[in-house]
């Protein structure tokens, strides 16, 4: 068996959002003590392949995150031939995630796509025969991860950590050329000017923890609105996205507004459909409130399913709506494509765009297909951005901007015990490439091309 | 017409600084070698600027003495003024500069070569190597001379179809108005190495009876000097020659910019691409339009010669207007120029042709070192050569290659970047290209090369005792440091007091002590002098390493992972077009650079960590079923 390089990794191995209990698994040499640390009870010396109940306990104010089971087996005898945990959480998406968090805290690391087969297949555990198996894994597992990672690339987070890094990598390459141009007439710099540096993208990436910590963040998904006026088939639509995928039933704290949210997985893109309490009242009652319902939803929503009856005329409510929803990312849904045509389609084609128009029946269960690849083509295309996924969107974003404000605190307690620049350059430069991970981008050539850009050097 | 002039284990090209290391790490090694150069006169000219060391490149000096090589001591022998650098940083940036007597430099170090056991020096122009199916045999003079080889090193500088360009004058030229290597080109080429076109450039050369020295400010050497060899302790006798710092004028600025139609930079008729690090004078004005001045400094270039270098003003307008130039900067109102400046093209070959060994994968046998493998600078080309004479050597005694890694020396950050990135301009070493600048420090070079060195046959074992004993000193002194309580007494107050920091409340210990920013082994030592019979050297280590020990963890802890990397050798006959799952720019890549490891694989531009995982996976696979075959 060749020596392979097991540090220590976590992951929800769970798919998203499926079900409520989700399963955390932590391999490596270190998984047992690390996952010690975060949980009620002494672990480091069970037996292999023991369950154990008890309770994740964040260590800075010992309160309860969630009650877990935990597996513990020892190397080899588990999946991948390291020292493994399994952590079974009961508490549903925003618990897991925060527990996956506080493990990578006590030190473990985010697992790469398909890291765990590849740890199981180099550990000898699994067949020779299935290595270009575990490789097409890997390629698959990661091209998805890089997509995700590229539509994340193009939002709100990215510029804010763009805009943080390229100032880092200002300062980076002043102190570079202190030191490698000693003699050169540049600006001399001040332990002063480095802290007031240092201070200001601290300032910026605890602004951006901030929102995550808002829990807003932890809620991931493109919040989706369903519109429309009575009778339409709001509800019917509602149940056949619920049917068709799977829904995620959610108890986040901070919710009981009046509006109920749940989940879906529409081609692999998370949808938070608003107010989906709302739509099932009205669909029982015939009632005037659906329009003002639906403003409200409309206001939250980055994605709205606006439903027609393709048996009815236009509406004077719907034209309001129309007129409301004009600059916004719209699907129209005409719906019972098997009655007769009266309603204006002419008027919403030129209004939202024919491609933007979907024609169904779903009681017919017809178009349903050309909603979901509609809805999969705009994510995918990166017209749809959710505003949490903007924001801090995962464990792993926060895990990075957490090393990054601690990089950046070290590099402030090093320039205030007067340590020479080129040390506090070392936390400089740790800070901008945890950030360069958020993402996507840590080419070190950079600091070269801002140094000979931004100074003029030379014999 | 040609005749069989010699036979030899090493055959080395080209006597410059790469050539210089290269033949005498051979010859010390045991190797029969041939050094053989255009112009005996030019072993180890410098052609551009009279200095040696500064940041990285004074690291890398430090390297090549560690490992046994002469860069070092020749320069301790011939230095005019020695200082050291970025003093107020940390000691990991700490950089010693010379400036060198260039003639006496020269001189110095044939006086060396000739002297070495096993070397031979020889004039003469090579024009072919003799390869036999991929192996290099041998080398052809323009003579008719043919020197058979078991191992040959190219280190041709920038005589490769070189060519000199001042204004709209061009010929074909190696450095100095040298006689240029043109055939040697051809046949590389004929042998399957690409090859690449790159520019450097010089300053003219004015006499010193013409400057006023009044008008620029004086820039001492060192009062006490410190050296670049291990094996140096002593200083020169003679007083060591300033430098002055001058400043261009308007003048100069309106002089170049009158006369950018008549520079070669913007004509268009320089084809070879510069390094961004060291432009020309009239590529600075352009491209930073908004600065009213640029710092001159002017240096002697040896204690018996009026010629002084003028740094700063590396271009290559056409001569009337350089005078012109000159003669608007305070201080060289009425100079006399001496030296035209001028900038040369040559010809390099692509480095990622190169193993890291620096022999070239299409032949085998054939080494390659210094400005041919696309870097500038003296110290680069020394560094290389010394590692390409010493693998040159190793293959000749059928042993494995000696590679340094990114985490042991600066010669390894330089030729592991060399080989996996490549470069596309000349390329500089700069101490923000290593990834652990704290761990290769100027102090520690000895600590992290002389084992190497020794265990290559380069350091004797006199000098290997002595470091061993060093070493052994340092750390019982750091023990006992850490044993040796002081208490709250008034003359350990009155010192902490005196140099700024806060007073004991309990008794500490001396350790700790020396880990206060405030605090040095020099001031701490009255307290309790040491029983062991420190130097300065072995006192500056004890507290470097005590005073960084939380940064230098947090680096090693990295390099931990580089190593691991490092160690998992990737087989050479794989054929990376069989593993399907590899993206395919990462399998055109790693075909083009076979890396030898995983850890040089990750290094390579466009090769993602999926991509490495995948391979981690092949290789396990393939060595599973090697093994299965072997049973």
């Amino acid at each position: 068996m060749s020596e392979h390089i097991s540090d220590t990794i976590a992951a929800i191995a769970t798919p998203p959002g499926e079900g409520g209990i989700a399963v955390i698994r932590v391999s490596g040499d270190d998984a047992i003590p690390i996952v010690n640390q975060v949980f009620s009870r002494d672990i480091m010396h069970v037996e292999s392949h023991s369950v154990h109940y008890g309770k994740i306990i964040h260590p800075a104010d010992h309160s309860t995150v969630d009650e877990v089971l935990l597996t513990v087996m020892r190397a080899p005898r588990s999946f991948t031939t390291e020292n493994t945990v399994e952590v079974s959480c009961h508490g549903g998406i925003v618990s897991v995630r925060h527990v996956l968090q506080l493990i990578l805290e006590a030190g473990a690391r985010i697992a790469e796509p398909g890291e765990f087969t590849k740890r199981a297949f180099l550990g000898g555990r699994i067949d020779l025969t299935q290595a270009e198996a575990v490789m097409d894994l890997i390629r698959s597992k990661s091209d998805r991860s890089f997509h995700v990672a590229m539509k994340q690339s193009e939002g709100m987070l990215s510029n804010q950590v763009r805009l943080i890094r390229q100032e880092l990598l200002e300062t980076m390459a002043h102190i570079e050329v202190n030191i490698d141009y000693p003699e050169h007439d540049v600006e001399a710099l001040t332990n002063a000017f480095i802290r007031e540096k240092c201070e200001l993208a601290q300032d910026k990436v605890r602004a951006l923890l901030a929102k995550a910590d808002q829990g807003k963040i932890l809620r991931e998904g493109i919040v989706t609105a369903i519109v429309g006026r009575p009778n339409v088939g709001k509800s019917s639509l509602l149940n056949e996205l619920l049917q068709e995928n799977r829904a995620i039933v959610t108890d986040i704290a901070g919710t009981t507004r009046d509006v109920i949210e749940e989940y879906v997985q529409v081609n692999g893109v998370p949808l938070k459909l608003l107010d989906t309490a709302g739509i099932r009242e009205t669909s029982d009652l015939v009632e005037q409130i659906g329009v003002e319902r639906s403003r409200i939803a409309v206001n939250d929503a980055d994605l709205i399913l606006f439903v027609l009856n393709y048996n009815e005329a236009l509406h004077e409510d719907e034209l309001e709506l129309m007129d409301q929803l004009k600059d916004r990312r719209v699907i129209v849904i005409v719906n019972k494509i098997d009655l007769d045509k009266k309603l204006e389609t002419d008027r919403l084609e030129l209004l939202f765009g024919a491609e933007q128009v979907i024609y169904m029946s779903i009681t017919e269960q017809e178009g349903c297909k050309h909603l979901e690849d509609a809805i999969a083509n705009l994510f995918f295309e990166g017209k749809l951005e959710g505003q949490d996924m903007t924001y801090v969107s995962n464990v792993r974003h926060i895990h990075l901007l957490k090393q990054a404000d601690h990089a950046l605190q070290e590099a402030l307690d090093g320039a205030a015990s007067m340590m020479p620049i080129d040390m506090i350059q070392i936390d400089i430069h740790l800070a901008w490439e945890h950030l360069g991970e958020v993402i996507g981008d840590a080419v070190s050539e950079s600091l070269l091309d801002q140094i000979f850009s931004q100074f003029c050097l030379g014999k | 017409m040609s005749y069989e002039a010699g036979q030899f284990d090493v055959i080395v090209i080209g006597a410059g600084h790469a050539g210089c290391e290269a033949a005498l790490a051979a010859a010390r090694m045991g190797c029969e070698t041939l050094l053989v150069t255009i112009n005996l006169d030019m072993v180890a000219f410098m052609p551009c600027n009279p200095s040696i060391g500064g940041p990285a490149k004074g690291h890398v000096v430090r390297e090549i003495d560690a490992l046994g090589g002469e860069m070092g001591r020749n320069i301790d022998k011939t230095y005019i003024q020695m200082r050291m650098l970025n003093t107020g940083k940390g000691p990991a940036v700490h950089a010693l500069r010379a400036q060198a007597d260039k003639f006496l430099y020269q001189h110095t170090m044939k006086e060396t070569i000739e002297k070495t056991p096993h070397l031979t020096l020889r004039q003469g122009l090579v024009d072919e190597i003799i390869v036999e199916d991929g192996v290099c045999k041998g080398v052809i003079t323009k003579t008719g001379a043919t020197y058979m080889g078991k191992t040959v090193v190219l280190t041709t500088g920038t005589y490769l179809r070189g060519k000199v360009i001042m204004g709209e004058l061009m010929y074909e030229s190696g450095p100095n108005n040298q006689q240029p290597a043109v055939k040697l080109s051809e046949s590389l080429k004929k042998h399957g190495l690409d090859l690449v076109r790159f520019k450097t450039g010089t300053p003219p050369r004015v006499q010193k009876e013409t400057i006023d020295f009044s008008k620029t400010e004086i820039q001492p050497g060192d009062d006490h000097p410190k050296f670049f060899s291990f094996e140096t302790k002593e200083g020169l006798p003679q007083e060591q020659l300033p430098c002055w710092l001058t400043y261009t004028s308007e003048d100069t600025h309106q002089i170049i910019n009158n006369n950018l139609h008549r520079a070669p930079m913007f004509t268009g008729q320089i084809e070879g691409t510069g390094p961004r690090y060291c432009p020309s004078i009239e590529d600075k004005i352009v491209r930073f339009a908004d600065k009213p001045k640029h710092q001159i400094f002017l240096e002697p270039e040896g204690r018996n010669t009026s010629e002084y270098y003028v740094q700063g003003l590396s271009t290559s307008l056409p001569e009337e207007v350089q005078l012109k130039i000159l003669q608007s900067i305070p201080g060289m109102e009425n100079v006399k120029m001496m030296r035209t400046g001028y900038a040369i093209e040559y010809d390099a070959i692509v480095p990622t042709q190169l193993w890291p060994s620096l022999e070239t994968k299409v032949v085998s046998n054939l080494f390659t070192a210094g400005q041919i493998n696309g870097t500038s600078g003296y110290e680069e080309a020394a560094g290389q050569g010394v590692m390409a004479g010493i693998n040159a050597a190793r293959k000749v005694q059928n042993k494995e290659p000696v590679v340094l890694d990114r985490s042991e020396g600066y010669i390894g950050v330089l030729i592991d970047d060399l080989v996996t990135k490549g470069t596309n301009e000349p390329y500089r070493l700069l101490t923000s290209r290593a990834e652990y600048r704290l761990l290769l420090r100027h102090d520690n070079a000895d600590i992290r090369l002389t084992p190497t060195g020794y265990a290559i046959g380069l350091i004797d074992e006199e000098r290997y005792q002595r470091f061993v004993k060093k070493q052994e000193l340092v750390q019982l002194e750091m023990v006992r440091l850490g044993e040796t309580k002081v208490k709250p007494e008034p003359r350990v107050q009155e010192i902490l007091r005196h140099a700024g920091t806060v007073e004991l409340n309990n008794g500490s210990d001396m350790l700790s002590l020396l880990r206060r920013p405030e605090l040095t082994y020099a001031i701490l030592e009255p307290l309790s002098p040491s029983p062991y019979e420190l130097d300065d050297e072995m006192k500056e280590q004890v507290e470097i390493q005590v005073k960084y020990a939380g940064y230098i963890e947090k680096q090693l802890a990295h390099v931990e992972r580089l190593k691991k990397m490092d160690k998992k050798k990737i087989p050479q006959d794989i054929d990376y077009s069989l593993i399907h799952s590899l993206a395919n720019e990462a399998k055109q890549k790693l075909e083009m650079i076979r890396p030898i490891s995983i850890g040089q694989a990750s290094r390579i531009s466009g090769v993602t960590p999926a991509d490495i995982s995948i391979l981690l996976v092949y290789l396990e696979h393939y060595n599973r079923v090697t093994a299965a075959k072997g049973q």
